[in-house]
């Protein structure tokens, strides 16, 4: 009796199980999975001269010959890393300052202005930063009236502005995880501290950073991804010089249309970031396992 | 010995309430002191004032002759053992106890060797590398004790470090700590709600209620003479009774029962009784003993812990009265009648 009604409770099980994971199957499959091995078959296809398509890595190989393409790619790399530190730098005062100073009811209310950003979309938020930082946007007017310059000061269409836009939309993504590992963090670790002769400094660097360490990795992935991938800062507050690597995809793909070469970007795009993640993930002796956790 | 540590005047108010109300002492250098009371009564923010986390309202602290007004805690010849621990989860035993050696700036042969002589001495040694997350309850405890010893601290102050334990190992701990502060010989300052540890380890007690010290006392002084109806209640297993009337050397309790008291003080309104003080059939050779009869209700068996629960004959007084386990009382059963006898000093009135 007890044995059929175990058998019979493990085939539901199965069935539960089954109906739950085949809708993540589909969506990986079909989503993830086939668009990819698509695009991988297609960065190795080259048109020939009778007009087929043919397996080559030419598409690769411009990639390599040609200056600006690498150029650009390195300096979307090494912006993304500075983006990245500088939304750390910002972030963590801020995370520590809702999870441990303020109070529960005012880091609510802390939280929910931070998100509105989010809501309003990057778009919004984007040119919501032209007005700003324009020629004749509000800071400038407000300097000149001042008195503090006399000639506008210009900001947008730079680096400056571009880094400005990828900051505001991704340091919210730092914040989070950093202040959840900051909330589990028991106050009387700071106070240990501080007993054993620790000075403010020592546990800021010795406790409270090596404790949110998990958190800020994690932080810094999703951050780095964001800022790598994004298009909209870089093309609408970017100026000539600032140009994308994701701009060169999307121009492979609706300005030339050289499909082809645009997956092969695309993948070059993929292999730079994660080659990036698992890099810092070894410098900093952090595991994906615990990140995710 | 002289006095390591001095408690003068000391006060601690919050916006509504007093949470430390002018409390003095002393403890001995080399001593064990503990502080005894119920959650709440004041002793955590005591402790914390010692060591520095929080400032006194009024009062001072003094250690080695010294005031420690103004003195923050990493400045403090002092260590606390925190009630949940406080070890550092991302390091290791051997980086958790060097913590504090590290930030004195020490050289790392004297770091090295002071980490093995003390963690050999809390029994930690082949430990040092070992993730303080995979630990059991009382080699956490060790560490956490350790990290603060290994600072060479004038007084450790252990706010109820036992409290996360089980039973069995908590009875371990108090034992092993006890021995462990006779052999290093470090001041202790601890504080707990449970009696049985500041009993078993203290060379003196202190029993805090409501941000004041009732008594302090040793712990055989404390549970024999309790000086206020507070101790007598709090400390140990009892019997209380409120009194109706008293005379010149007898009183009546509010259930009816007459007891003989010599030379009492009429002014009495409560009555304590041990459960262990009263005497089963009491030999007649006996002086200075009060006899009644009781009826057993029943027998509340609990090993060494038996007691009896009873009533008083001619009167609706409940009384407990603890029974040896040995061959002299087995023959006790429930609904029988009992001589029992009671000593007049061991009547505690208030």
């Amino acid at each position: 009796m007890n044995n059929t009604n175990e058998v019979k409770n493990s085939s539901n099980f199965n069935v539960t199980f089954y109906l739950l994971i085949v809708p993540v199957l589909i969506w990986l499959i079909f989503m993830i999975v086939i668009p990819h091995a698509e695009m991988l078959i297609s960065s190795f296809l080259v048109e020939d001269d009778m007009g087929d398509m043919v397996f080559s890595f030419a598409n690769y190989i411009e990639f390599f010959s040609q200056k600006i393409y690498w150029l650009t790619f390195v300096k979307t790399a090494a912006y993304s890393i500075g983006v990245t530190l500088l939304a750390f730098i910002i972030a963590f005062p801020i995370a520590f300052y809702l999870a441990k100073v303020t109070t529960k009811k005012n880091a609510a209310f802390l939280m929910l202005l931070l998100l509105i950003p989010l809501w309003v979309g990057e778009l919004v938020t984007v040119y919501g930063w032209m007005v700003l930082l324009g020629d004749h946007g509000v800071i400038n007017h407000l300097l000149m009236s001042i008195g503090i310059i006399n000639e506008p000061v210009n900001m947008l269409y730079t680096n400056f502005s571009m880094v400005i836009g990828l900051l505001y939309m991704s340091m919210l993504f730092m914040v989070i995880p950093v202040m959840s590992t900051l909330q589990s963090m028991d106050d009387s670790l700071i106070e240990a501290a501080c007993d054993l002769g620790a000075s403010k400094w020592d546990i800021f660097i010795k406790i409270i950073i090596p404790y949110s360490m998990p958190g800020i990795t994690s932080g810094a992935i999703i951050v780095f991804m964001l800022v790598i991938g994004d298009y909209l800062a870089p093309n609408l507050l970017g100026g000539k010089n600032s140009l994308w690597f994701t701009e060169q995809i999307y121009n492979n793909f609706l300005q030339t249309f050289n499909w082809n070469e645009g997956a092969a970007f695309g993948f070059l795009l993929l292999m730079l970031s994660s080659g990036i993640i698992w890099l810092a993930l070894k410098l900093s002796g952090q595991k994906l396992e615990k990140v995710g956790s | 010995m002289g006095n390591i540590l001095e408690i003068k005047n000391l006060s601690k108010h919050f916006d509504d309430f007093t949470a430390v109300n002018n409390v003095n002492f002393s403890v001995e250098e080399g001593g064990f002191f503990s502080i005894l009371g119920s959650s709440g009564c004041g002793k955590t923010t005591l402790l914390r004032i010692i060591a520095g986390f929080q400032q006194e309202s009024e009062g001072d602290v003094i250690i080695h002759g010294q005031s420690m007004k103004g003195i923050p805690p990493e400045k403090r010849p002092v260590n606390i053992v925190f009630q949940n621990l406080a070890l550092f989860p991302m390091m290791n035993v051997r980086d958790n106890v060097a913590f504090g050696l590290k930030m004195q700036k020490l050289k790392k042969p004297v770091i090295n060797s002071k980490i093995n002589e003390m963690l050999e001495r809390v029994g930690l040694h082949g430990y040092e590398n070992k993730k303080v997350t995979d630990l059991s309850g009382g080699q956490r405890q060790r560490v956490a004790i350790a990290r603060s010893l290994v600072m060479n601290p004038s007084i450790l102050l252990l706010d109820e470090p036992l409290g996360a334990l089980d039973r069995k190992l908590r009875e371990h701990m108090k034992v092993e700590l006890k021995l462990l502060q006779k052999e290093i010989g470090t001041t202790f300052v601890y504080i707990t709600h449970d009696q049985s540890e500041a009993l078993v380890m203290s060379d003196k007690v202190a029993v805090m209620h409501d941000g004041q010290f009732e008594q302090i006392d040793t712990p055989r002084n404390l549970y024999k003479n309790p000086k206020t109806s507070f101790v007598a209640g709090f400390v140990g297993d009892t019997n209380r009774f409120e009194l109706q009337s008293t005379a010149d050397d007898s009183m009546v309790t509010k259930g009816g029962w007459t007891l003989q008291r010599p030379g009492l003080n009429s002014a009495v309104e409560e009555l304590y009784i041990r459960p262990e003080a009263l005497i089963i059939n009491p030999d007649n050779n006996l002086h200075d003993i009060d006899q009644f009869d009781v009826t057993i209700k029943t027998i509340l068996f609990d090993g060494s812990n038996t007691k009896l629960s009873t009533v008083v004959s001619g009167s609706s007084e409940e009384l407990l009265i603890s029974m040896p386990q040995n061959a002299q009382f087995d023959g006790i059963e429930e609904g029988s009648q009992l001589k029992v006898g009671i000593h007049h000093n061991d009547l505690k009135c208030f």
